[in-house]
């Protein structure tokens, strides 16, 4: 059974026109327990739109959304449970913090959900454990942090629902590289340690080649591919197409073969880069 | 859920009104609201109604947007034609219709029947004209050409640029504002907010978590917009050109011309005939 699954998934934004394009048609998405899904394409490409159908805030206009092979859309308790079951995060979320306290902050989420007081306080310190944030923070204002600390705390608001899926829309947009870095790592060791579903929509090519385990690229409200990295990087002139690229080393690693080196085509990321140029150099490979 | 609203509500167009001047179509408005109150008889309020649909048939705009503009004061526009068809009395006035309810007489006069009359359509002529002057031009020169007509007013010391500037900037970010309710709306209800339902109290309450980030981003906005207009040298003194010129074309004077030439017709048609209120 898959974690969160789409059927023909389709919307059209009320109050559109007959001739226009829906906002998303036909998406079949399938996120198996545990696996982390990239979502990428470009803007406009109606990749928010879809994560939005994930925990029911849009209601589809065809299709289906399934989470634990449960219709989500079945009654008014289905709906609900769909918000606590699926985590969305939305881009900056730091702007939707609004309690006195951080702490008050994350506990927004398991308070609605009508938990005990101690178990909210377990689980806002556990999504801060997740997220870096020392105890430290939690008494403090959340305007009294810095960006990254904002964002991550932020990002424990979600967490602290403990949802069965995590959804995150471009958790590192704006964050300056060592920021980016700590989100990166904090979604690694999330998944590493819970086993949980997450789902990551992301513009950064670089990241989604070292976090995912499956990618769907969305292209014009379509799923226009779908599949694993060397699946997907693997059809570089078809991204560019799209108005997207492929990571930069498998841009350099695709030139070293043009110019005729015996390279592997399967380079995504640094790691990889580094380990393939050693291979070469290990066996004396030149430049022909 | 809050999409659709619209403020400002123009009409994109290339009709004769779309093309004429705002400060023009702005003082012929209040122009014509003059003259719909000089009528005296059914045949001058006739000229001055045709003269409104003349201007909603020239300006493109579905009649139902129209139609739709009056909506909101319908009730109104009842109440008080039913009140003035019962309260209208007077020395000679003219009894179509008597009736005793217990202690009270109801007394339908033909001044009454009149005079609900003569309100009515004027209030639906006032409606549908304004309606047009906001469907034919857009905030931005509706603004523009309010800062052009108060300029005068200047000379008193009165900050009219200043003003206009606050307008156009209010009016720019109420689309932007709308936006990020509901983008914090949906992250709120992500967490589990319950924004829908509950007594008013309750979601009252519930709206915390929405205004707080809000006001937040408000002044966030405001606190970037002041210094992006100080580092482009904005001080807010001194008079200052506008990227829309209003410029008065031929057309223009043949629009006055018009509105004159009704505001003379009124007159003579008030001599001519017999006042009916």
């Amino acid at each position: 059974m898959n974690a969160i699954e789409t059927q023909s998934l389709t919307y059209q934004y009320p109050n559109t026109g007959k001739g226009t394009p829906a906002a998303i048609e036909g998406i079949n998405l399938a996120a198996q327990p545990g696996q982390l899904l990239c979502i990428i394409g470009h803007t406009g490409s109606g990749k928010s739109t879809l994560v939005q159908h994930l925990n029911a805030l849009l209601k589809p206009t065809g299709g289906a959304v399934f989470v634990d092979g449960k219709n989500i859309w079945q009654n008014k308790a289905s709906i609900r449970q769909a918000r606590f079951w699926v985590g969305l995060c939305f881009q900056y979320p730091e702007y939707q913090m609004f309690e006195e306290t951080v702490e008050k902050d994350i506990a927004f989420g398991p308070k609605n959900m009508g938990l005990p007081g101690d178990e909210i306080r377990a689980r806002v310190l556990r999504a801060a454990e997740y997220v870096g944030l020392p105890e430290s923070c939690l008494p403090k204002s959340p305007f009294d942090l810095s960006g990254g600390e904002k964002r991550r705390a932020a990002i424990a608001g979600v967490m602290a629902m403990e949802p069965r899926a995590l959804v995150l829309d471009e958790p590192t947009a704006g964050l300056d590289p060592a920021g980016k870095e700590q989100i990166q790592q904090l979604i690694l060791r999330y998944r590493r340690e819970t086993g949980r579903t997450v789902l990551l929509i992301s513009h950064n090519m670089e990241e989604v080649a070292r976090l995912a385990d499956q990618i769907l690229v969305m292209h014009q409200g379509r799923a226009a591919l779908c599949g694993t990295a060397a699946e997907v990087f693997g059809r570089a002139a078809q991204l560019r197409e799209m108005g997207l690229s492929v990571p930069v080393v498998t841009d350099i690693f695709e030139r070293l073969r043009a110019a005729g080196l015996p390279v592997s085509a399967e380079i995504f990321t640094e790691e990889q880069a580094a380990a393939e140029l050693a291979r070469l150099k290990r066996e004396g490979v030149r430049l022909p | 859920m809050i999409k659709g609203i619209t403020i400002g509500q123009y009409f994109a167009g290339r009709s004769p009104l779309h093309r004429m001047d705002a400060r023009m179509k702005i003082v012929l408005t209040l122009a014509y609201m003059v003259v719909i109150f000089l009528c005296k008889n059914f045949w001058a309020l006739g000229c001055t109604a045709l003269a409104a649909v003349l201007c909603a048939a020239l300006s493109g705009v579905p009649a139902k947007m129209i139609l739709r503009s009056m909506r909101p004061v319908l009730i109104l526009v009842l109440f008080t034609g039913v009140l003035n068809v019962f309260y209208t009395n007077g020395p000679n006035t003219h009894i179509w219709f008597q009736y005793e309810l217990w202690r009270v007489t109801l007394k339908i006069t033909r001044e009454g029947v009149f005079t609900a009359m003569f309100t009515t359509i004027r209030i639906l002529c006032l409606i549908a004209v304004s309606s047009l002057l906001t469907y034919t031009t857009t905030p931005s020169m509706l603004t523009t050409a309010m800062e052009r007509l108060l300029l005068p007013l200047a000379k008193l010391k009165v900050p009219v640029a200043v003003f206009a500037m606050m307008m156009t900037l209010a009016l720019r970010f109420v689309p932007t504002l709308i936006e990020e309710t509901e983008r914090i709306m949906n992250a709120q209800k992500s967490r589990g907010a319950n924004l829908e339902t509950g007594s008013l109290l309750q979601r009252v309450r519930a709206f915390v978590p929405v205004l707080v980030p809000l006001f937040v981003s408000a002044f966030r906005r405001a606190a970037e917009l002041a210094s992006a207009m100080e580092s482009r040298c904005y001080t807010g003194e001194g008079p200052r050109t506008s990227l829309k010129q209003l410029r008065l074309r031929p057309w223009d004077f043949g629009w006055l011309a018009g509105t004159v030439l009704l505001t003379a017709g009124i007159v003579a048609l008030n001599h001519f005939f017999r006042a009916v209120i």
